[in-house]
């Protein structure tokens, strides 16, 4: 690791100020991702910001219309646990306890599970090229081992994917992360914080590097039952995600009044296409609908070998989870046996 | 831990690389850490590990370094109460805060924890490597009251490996404890009793 001062600010402002101007600072509050990069040299900040006890962004407050703020500050799994979000949003708690260990998740904050970077092979071993770690060195992982890799939304540049079980069921939600700056404070759209790697792979996120997250917004709650979060991986539990899926619907009778579909493992964020969500929309849960939303859905797709079964397997993800949510048996992140 | 009968490093003054209570090196900063009961003011570097503050600096050994990168379970400490990989913690972030290892789960008077009678009651171990790791993990488990069938501990047990295979012994000791419910809360009372004798 290198060496590197370290700042403990009292305020957002005081933060914001100790990153203004330093492009080499970073961020700091779990640390459960910084850290494990800064041992392997991928990031190598002169200056660590801790804002793990900046006042005010460590609880759950309510938000507008019946929503929840969830501090940035918040663990994953004091989000996970809390009642009213697993009583309003059943999708988000299910989708953060599928993800790491209960360690982790201790310590994991809402904002880091936002701006974790992504774990291609190539991204973390710095004796080989990768455009998001040095731009312009090259993308091994094309031609290279991909199996973990992207098959929506890459460019020559890059195939990484987005590791987050959260930010799936949070895309779903159409969250808003609320961020401040030296300019005051902004909302960005969930829909518009990750960002697809374009010629611009270092970029994860449309969060300016002197800005810091403040807090996750949740709308309206209007998913509580109708949900569920599918994540298959290569272990059954402690693993990344090769494809998750996110399913929320609204039914009205027998008919599906609202439909939101997030991927998770197949893209460089979590991967919504709102044309495939229409044409669920007044339609019954049937298998030839769900059908039709995956082809939508997977339009497009592109393997690079060892990937290629990725494919396949979201679409199928895709028409298994669309049923999940519709019979309201959301899958259970305990029972990994998939009904 | 004074009681401790540890050997020093070989080539190497204990205290070397840390100077606890001593006027800082340029770059150390002053902490506060409350370390298995005992209230510690240290000084360090930004950059070193909890994981490395007790190993190499406060000859706590019994925390171990199995991967270094939060993927195995073996440095799992307490942090307030709550189960984290110490390897992923700077120390410097954690200062106010109060650790506890497994050299600080038995009572004041040596009675092995509930969960460390367990784990030998029922062979939960082999080499033992992993051992101190699953213990505070299994601890932490039962104080959390998520998990309560044999299926929920495997998953909340997820995040530490065991190479040796030992996991459904290790299964059977935690739900012992948790069948002991009493027992269990006599635990942390145990804890409590040596909090309040370290004072």
């Amino acid at each position: 690791m290198n060496r590197f001062s370290y700042a403990r600010p009292g305020s957002v402002a005081d933060a914001v100020r100790e990153l203004a101007g330093n492009p080499a600072a970073k961020v700091i509050a779990g640390g459960t991702n910084l850290v494990d990069l800064m041992k392997y040299n991928v990031e190598r900040p002169t200056h660590l910001v801790d804002v793990a006890r900046l006042p005010g962004l460590g609880g759950i407050e309510e938000g507008e219309e019946g929503g929840l703020r969830i501090g940035a500050l918040v663990s994953n799994t004091a989000a996970a646990y809390d009642e009213r979000v697993g009583e309003r949003y059943p999708l988000l708690a299910s989708a953060i306890l599928a993800g790491a260990s209960p360690q982790l998740r201790n310590a994991a904050t809402t904002g880091g599970n936002l701006l974790q970077r992504t774990r291609c092979y190539y991204f973390y071993d710095d004796a080989t090229p990768c455009n998001k770690r040095v731009p312009g060195s090259g993308c091994p992982a094309k031609e290279g081992q991909n199996r973990i890799h992207a098959i929506l939304g890459t460019s020559e540049s890059c195939i990484a994917t987005h590791p987050s079980d959260m930010c799936v069921a949070l895309a779903a939600l159409e969250a808003v992360v609320r961020v401040a700056g030296p300019e005051g404070e902004r909302s960005i759209p969930f829909a518009e914080f990750h960002r697809l790697p374009g010629d611009r792979p270092e970029k994860d996120t449309t969060l300016g590097a002197d800005e810091i997250v403040l807090s996750v917004d949740l709308p309206e709650p209007r998913f509580r039952t109708n949900y569920t979060y599918l994540k298959l991986r290569d272990r059954l539990s402690y693993a990344f995600a090769l494809v998750s899926v996110a399913v929320a619907l609204e039914m009205d009778g027998d008919t599906i009044a609202e439909a939101r579909i997030a991927l998770g493992g197949v893209a460089h964020k979590p991967w919504r296409v709102p044309e495939a969500e229409a044409l669920l929309r007044g339609r019954t849960p049937d298998r030839s609908n769900f059908e039709a939303a995956a082809a939508r859905i997977l339009q497009g797709a592109k393997g690079f070998g060892h990937n290629d079964f990725k494919i396949e397997l979201a679409r199928r993800a895709v028409i298994r989870a669309l049923k999940q949510a519709a019979d309201g048996t959301p899958q259970s992140q305990t029972d990994k046996r998939i009904q | 831990m004074a009681d401790l009968d540890l050997p020093t490093r070989q080539g190497f003054a204990p205290d070397d690389s840390f100077r606890g209570g001593a006027a800082a090196l340029p770059g150390e900063i002053p902490v506060t850490l409350t370390i298995n009961g005992r209230k510690q003011e240290l000084h360090v570097r930004p950059w070193t590990t909890l994981l490395d503050l007790l190993r190499e600096d406060l000859s706590l050994y019994g925390t171990k370094k199995g991967c270094d990168h939060g993927q195995c379970g073996a440095c799992t400490v307490l942090i307030d109460g709550q189960r984290m990989n110490s390897c992923l913690a700077l120390a410097v972030t954690k200062d106010g805060c109060e650790i506890t290892t497994i050299e600080g789960l038995e009572g004041a008077d040596g009675t092995l924890h509930a969960m460390q009678e367990a784990f030998i009651e029922h062979d939960a171990f082999q080499c033992g490597y992993c051992t101190p790791g699953q213990i505070c993990s299994a601890v932490a488990l039962v104080n959390e009251g998520h998990a309560k069938t044999a299926e929920e501990i495997r998953e909340a047990m997820s995040g530490n490996l065991c190479r040796c295979g030992a996991y459904t012994n290790i299964v059977d000791a935690i739900q012992d404890v948790m069948a002991q419910g009493a027992k269990a809360d006599g635990v942390k009372a145990h804890g409590a009793a040596k909090m309040e004798a370290a004072k």
